[in-house]
């Protein structure tokens, strides 16, 4: 688990059932590419987060899985549709395998 | 280091000269880009059709590290017809590879945002996926006036 903190932001907090909820989140992340060159002239390895998921209440609603070309510090928008109140947990996976987790909740009416 | 990647594209435009016609400045050792070989893995052979799916993008990005791009699919997002997948590539950059989008019927509407890097003046193509297999796709260029180095 990683220390590095998602900003993570839904456009409401509560929700009739069937309401389309947006998610933006934003996350602090060099996303090294693997094809620049440090002074030296050496490759600098690649080190992106590669994989992206959000669950609310433990189903996955949306998955990304991002290549070199994502920008640093990834940003992601996306919705689902809000069916059942519960924890909303993004996690982003790292080429080193830590990954960097963040909730928010969603509550439906 | 976005000195030395300009240098370094600045190089390899200089020798490849005219002679280079498509991928100017991915240097010998690498791979062509890849972006043919992802979309047919991603329909598995079909020509996509182009409808359905929409690419947001600006006409002209200032700064190719950080372009803000928004996939937009028609679809019901039931159970029984959904859009799954969604991949984004790229023809222009180091690899092919930019983004693949996983939705579900819970997603509700299959629509995403991020922003990605463009190394120069290309097309980015989507690929949308059904629930059934059918394919469809939408493609937009994009005008790079600083690459995003290193794609």
């Amino acid at each position: 688990m990683s220390t590095v903190k998602p900003r993570i932001k839904l456009d409401k907090k509560e929700a009739k059932k069937g309401d389309l909820v947006e998610v933006k989140a934003l996350v602090s992340h060099i996303m090294e590419t693997g094809q620049r060159k440090d002074a030296a002239g050496n490759v600098i390895p690649r080190k992106i987060l590669h994989k992206f998921t959000c669950t609310v209440n433990g189903r996955q609603v949306f998955a990304a899985d991002f290549e070199p070309a994502v920008s640093a510090n990834p940003y992601i928008q996306f919705k689902f549709r809000a069916l059942e109140s519960g924890p909303v947990v993004l996690t982003w996976t790292d080429d080193d395998g830590t990954q960097i987790v963040g909730e928010d909740a969603i509550a439906v009416t | 280091m976005i000195e030395v990647c300009n240098r370094r594209q600045a190089l390899s435009l200089g020798i490849g000269g005219l002679a280079v016609v498509s991928g100017a400045w991915v240097l010998p050792a690498q791979a062509a880009n890849d972006a043919q070989d992802l979309i047919a893995k991603f329909t598995g052979g079909k020509k996509p059709e182009e409808a359905r799916v929409k690419l947001d993008l600006p006409e002209i990005a200032e700064n190719g590290n950080t372009v803000p791009m928004t996939v937009s699919v028609e679809s019901p997002m039931t159970d029984a017809a959904y859009c799954s997948d969604v991949l984004v590539v790229a023809d222009g950059n180091p690899r092919g590879g930019v983004v693949t989008f996983h939705f579900s019927p819970s997603s509700g509407v299959a629509e995403a945002n991020t922003r990605i890097r463009l190394a120069e003046t290309q097309n980015i193509t989507a690929i949308a996926r059904m629930n059934d297999g059918s394919c469809y796709m939408a493609v937009k260029q994009v005008k790079v006036t600083i690459g995003g180095c290193g794609g």
